[in-house]
């Protein structure tokens, strides 16, 4: 080491300086896209504090910095989840039938905002966006339709959803019944992480104290009926598209993930008995570097939180394992067909991370849902990195870079500082509440903001290299303007056709068990093979609990 | 005009969470001297205006990125004219189709922002609009 500080001593007054006199850098300083400082080089001696094997290690062993398995992609590649499902259940069964004969591998579903929100379609409030950013679910009736002729033993199935987990999942449940599919065989993930819809995607129904306990019966459901179920992905990728950097979007998903294991533990339940079903999601950002090193800290971080504050035993709770997928915002609207070239990018940084499951964005979100064609792209980008490119060769290739190392250890040591500091506060909780997360994260966002506006930040097509363009709008996904009337009709058939007096037993049955404290799920499974709708189930918890209103302004 | 600062009502309508923009929006329209009331999301459109008209708003600006302004954007404008307040000026913006801009306007949009619509322009734009209509 000695030998390396006087070269690189002697080299930075000779060569170096000589050279900046002649021609100065690009800029005083360098940052990555979350402004940590970059140097202009990296070497052994920024690596000087750290051991192989307590710091890094080996694939499948703790502390996990270079991957949560043994073999890796060498062993199975990862799943290709393209996000999918928009108008009605039918449209929705059509794109993943189409998904899946082109040998994508696992489904991914979206929801419309009544749906997440627990609204029925034909409620005045949902005017305007049945069907629009996902798909419209009022009943079991349109479950059915959107898996039919989908076998659910043979799929694996994610489900953004959130704050009515538990009736979506009821359903799911209810439709493999009727497919002879028992529950233990289901295999997928529901979202179920609320908290991060108080911080960051807004759609929480209930205040935070109910919102937890239906998080948690979900969890504990599944523990005792669907043990290949993820209870909860719990989630990164929005707290950073609502403006957080890189380190905030670690931090805070890490201190989400605590308040739930603790929650969980409050309950009864054995951390190393439900730790391993949870799943995580980070998002693939523009900075390849610190996107990498990102991902390879949270796993040693994540690790370090399990082992040592959660002690957790059993070394598969000390597994982060993640999905991971373009975050949208980095897609621009303007000269669209760049952003084939942000989502090989999205693609390359997931693989280099090391994910057990992948999305892509298509190229045209920056103005719509992704069309049939842009949708099959991205999952053609995937497969070409992954046999094309010799990425999938050798384990987490990028260990052992100057810069990436010392990257990762940035990020965690940052991360754990933002940790202590919520601790501080009493918990995630509270700094939710206090506004705290929220103004750390709007800070954030406006140094983005501001850097883009000023041009210190160039992004091609919005600030630079900028075109006047004709745009062919026509080739745009657009949602029928008659979708809410269609799904209204189906709704009202639905409920003519059901047996209205069981219907109203199960809800009946919901509010005695809401109020005795019970595990919500057998009652909302009940509820939803009679076709009570989601309005309906999620208005009873409404009746009950109220509904949060956010006053937070910053 | 009997207020000396201009006064901009921020909000989101219907079910859209999407509020990073509209938040960035009120930040630096405040920064810019404005007199911003940023009411955030998940607004009924009779909430929206009730307050517009209480608060004597020079503009209502509202943000949608999950496609159902052309269903809510004619509805807001009806409801302005139904309650005598049509002097108010819709401002919109987010993710909107251009073809969509001529026909947001054609109902009584003032002007559309599309996405990349840097802030400085926003805040431009307001300040020399109004001094245009007030002369």
């Amino acid at each position: 080491m000695n030998g390396i500080r006087q070269a690189s001593e002697r080299l930075q007054q000779t060569i170096l300086k000589d050279q900046l006199e002649r021609s100065p850098e690009r800029n005083d300083s360098f940052t990555s896209e979350s402004g940590i400082p970059v140097k202009r080089l990296y070497t052994p001696l920024d690596l000087e504090q750290a051991d192989y094997l307590s710091d890094i290690g080996f694939p499948g062993d703790y502390p996990y910095t270079r991957g949560v398995y043994p073999t890796m992609y060498r062993g199975r590649l990862w799943t290709t989840r393209m996000y999918a499902g928009f108008g009605t259940a039918e449209d929705t069964n059509q794109r993943f039938r189409y998904l899946l004969e082109g040998g994508m591998r696992g489904l991914s579903m979206a929801f419309d905002l009544p749906t997440q929100l627990g609204y029925d379609s034909d409620d005045p409030i949902a005017a305007g966006s049945v069907g629009r950013v996902g798909v419209a679910v009022d009943t079991l009736h349109d479950m059915e339709t959107i898996f039919e002729e989908i076998p659910l033993d043979q799929v694996s199935t994610s489900m953004t959803i959130n704050a009515p987990a538990t009736v979506l999942l009821a359903m799911y449940i209810a439709v493999a019944e009727k497919q002879g599919v028992p529950a233990e065989k289901l295999a997928g993930t529901t979202q179920n992480d609320i908290l991060k819809e108080f911080i960051a995607r807004g759609t929480y129904i209930f205040p935070p104290g109910p919102s937890m306990k239906l998080a948690m019966d979900v969890v504990e459901y599944c523990f005792k009926h669907l043990p290949k179920w993820n209870t909860m992905s719990i989630t990164g990728y929005h707290i950073r598209e609502a403006g957080a950097d890189a380190v905030q979007e670690l931090a805070f998903t890490l201190a989400n993930a605590i308040t739930y294991m603790e929650a969980a533990k409050s309950r009864g339940l054995d951390i190393d008995d439900f730790a391993s079903r949870l799943s995580y999601s980070l998002g693939c950002h523009r900075d390849l570097f610190e996107e990498v090193a990102k991902f390879r800290a949270s796993r040693r971080l994540f690790a370090k939180i399990m082992k040592e504050r959660l002690e957790a035993r059993n070394p598969k709770s000390y597994l982060f394992r993640t999905f991971s997928g373009s975050c949208g915002s980095t897609l621009v609207a303007q000269q669209p067909l760049n952003n084939t070239v942000r989502i090989t990018m999205h693609a390359l940084m997931a693989i280099l991370g090391g994910h057990q499951a992948i999305h892509t964005a298509s190229w045209d979100e920056g103005h719509a849902l992704p069309s049939e064609e842009a949708s099959k792209l991205s999952l053609r980008t995937q497969q070409i990195l992954a046999n094309e490119a010799g990425l999938c060769n050798t384990i987490d290739p990028l260990a052992g870079s100057y810069y990436v190392e010392s990257l990762t250890s940035e990020i965690e040591k940052r991360a754990a500082e933002y940790l202590q500091k919520i601790d501080e506060l009493g918990g995630m909780l509270n700094a939710i509440e206090s506004g705290y997360i929220a103004g750390e994260i709007q800070q954030s966002s406006l140094r983005l903001q501001q850097a883009i506006e000023s041009g210190e930040k160039v992004i091609v097509g919005v600030n630079e290299y900028i075109e006047d363009e004709p745009e062919d709008e026509d080739e745009y996904l657009q949602i029928d303007q008659d979708i809410d009337e269609q799904q209204s009709n189906r709704l009202a058939t639905v409920k003519a056709e059901r047996d209205s007096a069981s219907v109203k037993n199960a809800l009946e049955e919901l509010k005695k068990s809401i109020d005795s404290d019970e595990n919500l799920m057998p009652p909302i499974i009940e509820a939803v093979k009679c076709y009570a709708t989601v309005g309906e189930i999620c208005g009873v918890m409404r009746d009950k609990w109220g509904e949060f209103r956010d006053t937070s302004f910053s | 005009m009997t207020q000396s600062k201009l006064r901009i009502l921020v909000s989101k309508l219907g079910l859209d969470g999407h509020d990073r923009g509209a938040k960035l929006i009120a930040h630096s329209l405040k920064q810019a001297g404005l007199d911003v009331i940023y009411l955030g999301i998940r607004h009924t459109i009779p909430e929206v205006i009730d307050l517009a008209i209480k608060k004597k708003v020079d503009y209502l600006g509202l943000s949608f990125l999950s496609g159902d302004h052309m269903t809510l954007v004619p509805r807001v404008i009806s409801e302005l004219k139904k309650r005598h307040a049509n002097d108010i000026r819709i401002i919109v913006g987010g993710i909107i189709l251009k073809k969509q801009v001529p026909e947001l306007k054609a109902m009584g949009v003032q002007k559309v922002f599309l996405p990349g619509t840097p802030l400085t322009e926003i805040e431009t734009y307001i300040k020399e609009s109004s001094i245009a209509q007030t002369a």
